[in-house]
């Protein structure tokens, strides 16, 4: 057994301080955000910075509370949270509380509980459980598949809520898999989709098909080692094609177009996945696949856009990418949120000097849109301290996690910096008009108790592990 | 033990600081770069504030002020300044419940927390000053005010027409309105509008960080203070207007009348009408439902969209018509056995002194002796068809302004019925149809219907021996150019050389020595000259009809009188119009026995009394 160690002097102060400089800065924000001449007192707890100041508080109680709790309650109660969570958020789809036609909240006694906050929670310490008995083994399919369930099970129920903010939250767990050993192509291939999925909705479906055939014959000619046979491949390709294509003209001629192509391309495509097999060139058979899957990808994702997006989900894409201009529209919240940041300028208009955060001209300023606030009363070096101060945090953190010397530690480390990250990633992105709508508060910062008290305690149960990392010794 | 893949912290840790330094970029570019987001902040901080100007007011040709405004009270909330405040009291001023405030304010805070709602419309002044002098105790509200329409009387109501809040489709039509502006509906208000409504004005104002108004921007100089609307004044004459309603209460039916020498219209009544107060303000939207949902229709305006039977009264034109195209002259004579009969068709007349020539023909109504032209002059050789001769008749109704819109001054005029031979075409086939066959509209029945106003300018139009002006409403519009008083004469297709003789037979049918069929109607040394008719009402009695114009000579007042189910043309039209032009010629009235009768007459409330009598 270790040494018993003092919790209070092994606690990395420095974070702790980073936490408190950020609640500080959310807690003054709303205070400006929601300043009025009635109510001068920033300690008026009828108004939102009143109560966000008793939030943060009770933030520091439970904080303290969670140093004093021994580890292996966590450990030995991560399964066992998990299941309870999970039971939670089915329960939610009964007996929730019915807000903006999404069923999220539990009304107990006046206290609303969000159980999606708890699931990220109970899903890190899940993970970090069962990622630390299977030894690495992570690419045994058994273990591949447990994984999956435990981060995409809640996905799954919150989706039904539905609330997609939250339930995006989740993949950012891949970056822990990552971490713990999955292999790199998940992330590189996610990046790829995502950069395809842009491809598809900003190019016409034409351009993305002869380009995505072009670069495909261009790979295929570099891995190729012959260029006899490279030509040759072309040519059955585009006979293939050319086939399907008259194919089509005679027996279907009203066929949209690009669904013509498509096929056409994907019949041509796996003429050369064939041939490629039967003469065994080495690589060709992983562009050839790319090809066709890039190709029914570019498709699907035009479909997805078109016929299962909601309206408004649909609008918020499309402002991102610049298809729609209408400032009183949909695209509103965004353009507020932009000429309040904007009008920031380089130092800020000063403390309660702001004028487009209030009167509602940016919606939800005291929560998903405080960081409007920072920008426009503090302008880019408030902007730049507050981003300063995210990476400074999940570096440390990213620092804490390597240093520990339990598997469960770091992934569950791992997992808290996941979650913090893509919180900031979104709710930033969001307001300066890079990432779509999506209603996730920017951590420590925005407004309102549940998120505070599930950002407290997750960060806080990573910061008792690392106090305690010297205890453990196995 | 060494983690394998503890290199990978170092791509993970790119991959958190790269999207965070591409956002500080973005951040960069639009907060320091980019100028273009700080215009559009100062824009958000000047505060426009609508002024509403008052609509302009409606006189009578005499001056007399019709229409005006009083001032109301739009009570506005801004719901981030409210502070705790004494409900009961509040309620208590306003005569409201606690309910409405509740949910008004529940409204208004959904709206914006820190822009103004509407939270009671239109309080009126005697509310508002009480209001006033409290209105400190409840911080956050403050008063707008506004304009509502005010009427001196009771009269009118259909010329006038209301004024309402303009909706979502209007805004979208007309885009100078915005949510909360008023619009004229129907009448004046709506043809007028233009000229009534005046210009909004608009007052920028330089807005704190606090809400709180600093001061007009720029020393006011981008502020344009509201215009009022300009004045009308109409050629109606409200005590002939108020006469005329007076006349026609209880009864159902409309009096247009019209100066022959300018078109003005005098008086245009339609009856059953109503207070123009009920369509102001609050009550409206309740008051319109109950009178829309009136069976005796009091929103119709009978005097431009009833279509009636011209009736005997149309005879004059047949006679005109024929004189016109010579197939009479004045002093052919037919002579009349009480009925007009050609095979099994039989045309009922009266008995009267016989043979008669055009002006005793118009005197005496002789339906025999009209069915005796109409039919030579249908089937006259020099036409070569009925068709070519119905259609030159159908040519010289319509230059009297029947048949089409007379394009007044009104929104909502309808058009009446002068057929064309392709109808008849249509119902008998081509060439299948002949003259007896059209021989109702000798006597003004059959397919031919006209509204009250166009039976008033076709009365003009004798008067005036041969030519009308258009009606209309307005005389003169103020601080505007555009002068109604003169217009142009609208010449029939009969030469005023042929009026003489119906003219002559229409001051007989009122003056006669040896009897008219509106004797009634004589009033010493006014000259009037007038026709009867009893319009044929399928549906129920006849109406009672009568047309007239006086004096005989530079005639002053032309007009048409309807009255819905109350027989013949002599029992209650021809008395309405005798007394309304005693009244307008002379300013008072001789006759109150005949006045009395008319007044007591009630075919309301007989109708209603007969109906009841039924189900018993």
């Amino acid at each position: 057994m270790g040494r018993k160690i003092n919790i209070w002097t092994n606690v990395d102060w420095l974070t702790v301080l980073v936490c408190l400089i950020m609640l500080f800065i959310g807690w003054i924000s709303i205070y400006s955000a929601v300043y009025d001449d009635a109510h001068q007192s920033i300690f008026d707890t009828s108004q939102r910075y009143g109560k966000q100041l008793i939030w943060i508080i009770a933030a520091i109680f439970i904080a303290a509370a969670v140093l004093m709790t021994d580890t292996k309650l966590f450990l030995f109660f991560s399964y066992f949270f998990y299941a309870f969570t999970i039971l939670l958020l089915v329960a939610v789809l009964f007996f929730g509380t019915e807000v903006n036609a999404s069923k999220s909240w539990f009304q107990l006694a006046g206290v609303q509980i969000q159980p999606a906050e708890f699931a990220k929670l109970a899903t890190a310490l899940a993970l970090a459980q069962f990622l630390s008995t299977t030894k690495l083994k992570m690419h045994d399919a058994k273990n591949l598949f447990i994984t999956a369930t435990i981060i995409f099970l809640p996905v799954l129920l919150i989706l039904l809520q539905p609330d997609v903010g939250s339930s995006i939250v989740f993949f950012a767990f891949i970056l822990v898999l990552y971490r713990e050993g999955l292999t790199g192509y998940v992330i590189f291939f996610m990046i790829l989709f995502g950069i395809l999925s842009l491809l598809a909705l900003l190019m016409n479906e034409i351009n993305m098909i002869a380009l995505l055939v072009f670069t495909s014959f261009a790979a295929w000619i570099i891995v190729g080692r012959s260029r006899k046979l490279s030509v040759r491949s072309g040519l059955i390709f585009l006979v293939v094609s050319s086939i399907v294509m008259t194919i089509y003209r005679i027996f279907s001629p009203q066929t949209p177009i690009d669904v013509q192509l498509i096929v056409a391309a994907v019949a041509g495509g796996s003429m050369l996945l064939i041939i490629s097999l039967l003469y065994r060139i080495r690589h060709a058979p992983i562009v050839a696949g790319f090809m066709i899957a890039a190709l029914l990808y570019t498709w699907s994702v035009d479909y997805v856009f078109d016929n299962v997006l909601m309206p408004h989900q649909r609008s918020r894409i499309n402002i991102v990418l610049g298809f729609d201009d209408d400032p009183r529209g949909q695209s509103y919240n965004i353009n507020q949120s932009k000429i309040a940041i904007g009008s920031g300028g380089l130092t800020g208009k000063g403390f309660l000097q702001g004028t487009q955060t209030k009167f509602n001209f940016v919606p939800e300023q005291s929560t998903d849109f405080i960081f409007c606030t920072i920008g426009e009363e503090w302008g880019f070096v408030g902007s730049l301290l507050v981003l300063g101060l995210f990476v400074f945090l999940l570096l440390r953190l990213i620092f804490l996690a390597e240093r520990q010397r339990s598997p469960f530690a770091r992934i569950y480390g791992y997992g808290v910096i996941a979650v913090l990250f893509i919180h900031v990633a979104i709710n930033i992105g969001m307001t300066i008009g890079v990432v779509p709508v999506i209603g996730i508060p920017l951590p420590f910062i925005s407004y309102g108790g549940s998120s505070i008290w599930a950002f407290t305690i997750m960060l806080f149960i990573f910061l008792k592990f690392d106090a305690g990392r010297m205890e453990y010794i196995k | 033990m060494k983690n394998p893949y503890s290199e990978r912290m170092y791509i993970i840790g790119a991959m958190i600081v790269l999207p965070i330094l591409y956002f500080i970029f973005r951040l960069f570019i639009l907060q320091v770069m980019d100028t273009s987001y700080k215009l559009s902040a100062s824009s958000n901080v000047l505060r426009n504030v609508t002024q509403y100007p008052a609509r302009g007011l409606i006189y009578d040709r005499n001056g007399e002020l019709l229409v005006y405004n009083q001032p109301v009270y739009d009570l506005m909330v801004v719901p981030g300044k409210l502070a705790p405040f004494d409900t009961a009291e509040f309620c208590q001023i306003l005569d409201i419940t606690k309910e409405y405030v509740d949910r008004e304010l529940k409204k208004a805070r959904e709206y914006s927390m820190f822009r103004s709602s509407v939270f009671l419309k239109q309080i009126s002044s005697l509310t508002y000053a009480v209001l006033q002098e409290k209105l400190y105790k409840f911080p956050g509200f403050y008063v707008q005010p506004r304009t509502l329409r005010n009427y001196s009387g009771d009269i009118a109501a259909h010329i006038l027409g209301y004024v309402g809040e303009v909706d979502r489709q209007m805004i979208e039509q007309n885009p100078g309105y915005a949510m909360g502006d008023y619009i004229g509906i129907t009448g004046v208000e709506r043809t007028y509008e233009e000229e009534l409504r005046g210009i909004k004005g608009n007052n920028v104002f330089l807005v704190d960080v606090h809400n709180r108004i600093r001061g007009p921007y720029q020393d006011g100089r981008l502020n344009s203070p509201a215009e009022l609307g300009n004045d009308l004044k109409l050629s109606l004459d409200a005590v002939i207007q108020e006469y005329g309603e007076k006349l026609m209460r209880n009864k159902i039916g409309s009096i247009v009348a019209i100066e022959p020498a300018t078109g003005e219209i005098l008086s245009l009544v339609s009856s059953p009408s109503y207070h123009p107060e009920l369509l102001v303000g609050r009550v409206r939207s309740q008051n319109f439902r109950t009178l829309a949902s009136d069976t005796l229709n009091p929103l119709f305006n009978r005097a431009l969209m009833a279509h009636y039977p011209a009736g005997s009264a149309f005879k004059v034109i047949n006679g005109l018509v024929a004189l016109q195209e010579g197939i009479v002259h004045e002093h052919t004579r037919h002579t009349c056995p009480g009925h007009y009969t050609v095979g099994r068709l039989t045309v009922r007349c009266r008995f009267h002194t016989t043979p008669v020539a055009m002006p005793a023909a118009v005197q005496v109504s002789c339906n025999t002796y009209f069915c005796h032209i109409f039919r030579d002059l249908l089937d006259h050789p020099k036409y070569g068809s009925v068709t070519n001769g119905f259609n030159v008749w159908a040519g010289h109704v319509r230059s009297f302004g029947l048949g089409e819109r007379l394009d007044t001054d009104f929104p909502n005029e309808l058009r009446g019925n002068v057929p064309l031979a392709g109808y008849y075409d249509h119902f008998y086939g081509e060439n299948r149809w002949r003259s007896l066959q059209l021989i109702s509209l000798a006597i003004g029945q059959g397919e031919l219907s006209v509204t009250p106003i166009q039976m008033a300018n076709m009365t003009a139009a004798i008067a005036n021996r041969g030519y009308y002006i258009t009606p209309h409403i307005v005389r003169k519009i103020k601080n505007s150019d555009a002068d109604n008083s003169k217009q142009e004469k609208i010449f029939t297709s009969i030469d005023s050389v042929f009026f003489e003789p119906v003219i002559e037979g229409m001051h007989r049918a009122v003056n006669g020595p040896d009897g008219g069929t509106a004797r009634v109607a004589q009033v010493e040394g006014l000259d009037i000259c007038g026709k009867t008719g009893t319009a044929e009402n399928p549906h129920g009695d006849d109406h009672s009809v009568f047309i007239a114009f006086a004096p005989r000579d530079n005639p002053r007042i032309a007009l048409a009188v309807y009255v819905e189910n109350a027989g013949w043309g002599s029992a209650m039209a021809a008395p309405i119009a005798s007394l309304i032009i005693e009244k307008y010629l002379t300013g008072s009235v001789s006759r109150e026995w005949l006045e009395n009768r008319i007044l007591e007459a009630d075919f309301i409330n007989r109708e209603i009394a007969l109906a009841d009598g039924q189900e018993n």
